[in-house]
């Protein structure tokens, strides 16, 4: 086979790609598991783990920088590392949500949780399962899976719609919950986000398998469509 | 191309056929080329791509028992019709070969010669110092115009058969791997001269080197041997460059351009 070495350097890149989506889909179910549990110690250990989720996107990087320099990929494969650079940076972003959850639990200290969480850990879940089935597609090229993956977006901003307006009523209700509505407001909004940028992977694998660029509409139109002026 | 207007036609070839005796050699070539840009034939070795390259100049006339059907259009014209003088389409459209070929003569020579025999009557000073600056070299050679070309390293004869080449100012200008035998920097040089020649001129260029015609093309024709067995070579894209080397619609070019093939 004509390029085998080159070939066996993209699947390494690929399996690194999937190891690092991995890390943070553990990191995003981890942060809401901790903070559920109110373990501090759990959520300070998620955020260590996050510098190992940006070693491991700097190392693949340099991985693809220097397999674009010195193999100068053309087509596919052209599309394909070049996609790479983009999947890493917005899985490390969403190991950055992660963290920011993590942080948090840190900083709500002793204070309780405003309401028990039902919501929130199903968001995590969603997310952490596009994401996961997102990097399947991804391997395998699979263009429908990538096509149908981001309707699912739906979900998560049904439950992130529900999550805003139930903490609404309790600010409305008592004034004195709005910093503890706001913190998990923010978790809410992180792990929207995460799926967002699902969406964002799956437009990739698109992408490298057909060579269109195809915008899968964004769920922050959707959300602010749903908002008052 | 300007927006919004049909693209001005160089040369065209219709269902060009390149036969040596009774084989095919090349089939069914239908490519609009477009003036001042670069265009780009790429493919496996013993494709057809200089067999091609060399139907737009009947530099092919010269090898016994060929001859090709269909038609090469330059303005309209077919160069293969009956009454066209083949010397005055190689006048008309010049080439630059893989070895650079200059005449045993002074650089002033190289450049005046050709000049002086298609019966040019102007300055000739003004035709020389205008060519080799045409060719990037003037700055290199303008104090030794008399020194042997033999006495240039290969990157400057390439550029003194450029300069002999566009003396003579055609319309259109070869080029058969122009670089292939030159080292790294050299090419790059040609490669830049090439972006500077297509202000004035159409070039057209068979590459080995995909990242060179990646470089230096707007247009990219891929030539690859015909399915059924006939080990006739045709195109089989032609397209802009950059959609060839980023998301070309044929697998075999697809196969080729990542080096999957070939």
């Amino acid at each position: 086979m004509i390029r085998k070495t080159f070939e066996s350097e993209i699947q390494q890149v690929k399996d690194e790609v999937l190891l690092l989506g991995s890390m943070v889909e553990h990191a995003i179910i981890g942060s809401v598991e901790a903070l559920k549990k109110r373990d501090i110690k759990a959520s300070e250990k998620i955020m260590a783990e996050d510098k190992e989720i940006n070693k491991k996107r700097f190392a693949i990087e340099n991985q693809l920088m220097i397999l674009i320099a010195t193999q100068q990929p053309m087509a596919h494969d052209l599309r394909l590392l070049a996609s790479c650079m983009e999947i890493i940076s917005e899985l490390e972003r969403m190991g950055d949500y992660a963290k920011g959850i993590a942080n948090i639990n840190v900083r709500m200290g002793d204070e309780p949780l405003l309401k028990p969480l039902i919501d929130i850990p199903r968001m995590a879940q969603k997310g952490a399962d596009m994401l996961h089935r997102a990097l399947t597609a991804f391997v395998n090229e699979d263009v429908e899976a990538a096509r149908s993956i981001p309707v699912e977006d739906d979900e998560v901003d049904g439950l992130y719609n529900q999550i805003y307006h139930e903490l609404m009523m309790y600010i409305i209700q008592d004034p004195k919950t709005i910093e503890r509505a706001n913190w998990l407001l923010w978790v809410a909004h992180n792990l929207e986000r995460v799926a967002d940028r699902v969406t964002n992977i799956c437009e990739r694998t698109i992408f490298i398998a057909t060579g269109e660029f195809s915008e899968i509409k964004s769920s922050d139109d959707e959300f602010w469509k749903g908002q008052k002026k | 191309m300007k927006n919004n207007q049909t693209p001005e036609i160089a040369i065209e070839t219709k269902n060009l056929f390149i036969f040596y005796g009774s084989f095919a050699a090349v089939s069914e070539v239908n490519l609009k080329i477009e003036k001042q840009k670069v265009t780009a034939i790429i493919g496996p070795s013993g494709c057809g791509k200089s067999t091609l390259l060399r139907a737009f100049n009947r530099m092919n006339d010269f090898v016994p028992s060929s001859y090709v059907t269909g038609e090469v259009l330059l303005s309209g014209q077919n160069l293969y019709g009956s009454n066209i003088d083949p010397v005055e389409v190689r006048r008309r459209i010049g080439m630059v070969f893989q070895k650079p070929n200059p005449f045993p003569k002074s650089i002033y020579e190289n450049i005046a010669w050709g000049a002086r025999i298609n019966g040019f009557k102007g300055n000739m000073d003004e035709l020389v110092e205008q060519s080799l600056r045409g060719a990037a070299l003037w700055e290199e050679v303008k104090d030794q115009l008399q020194k042997s070309a033999y006495e240039l390293s290969g990157g400057q004869q390439q550029r003194l058969c450029i300069a002999r080449t566009i003396a003579i100012q055609p319309d259109i200008i070869l080029m058969d791997e122009p670089a292939s035998a030159l080292d790294p920097i050299s090419t790059l040089r040609i490669e830049e001269l090439m972006q500077e020649l297509k202000k004035n001129y159409t070039i057209i260029i068979v590459t080995h080197n995909m990242q060179q015609a990646a470089r230096v093309s707007d247009y990219t024709a891929m030539m690859m041997l015909e399915k059924d067995g006939s080990r006739s070579g045709t195109v089989i894209e032609f397209s802009e460059t950059k959609k060839i080397f980023t998301n070309p619609k044929d697998k075999r070019t697809e196969d080729y351009v990542t080096g999957r093939f070939g």
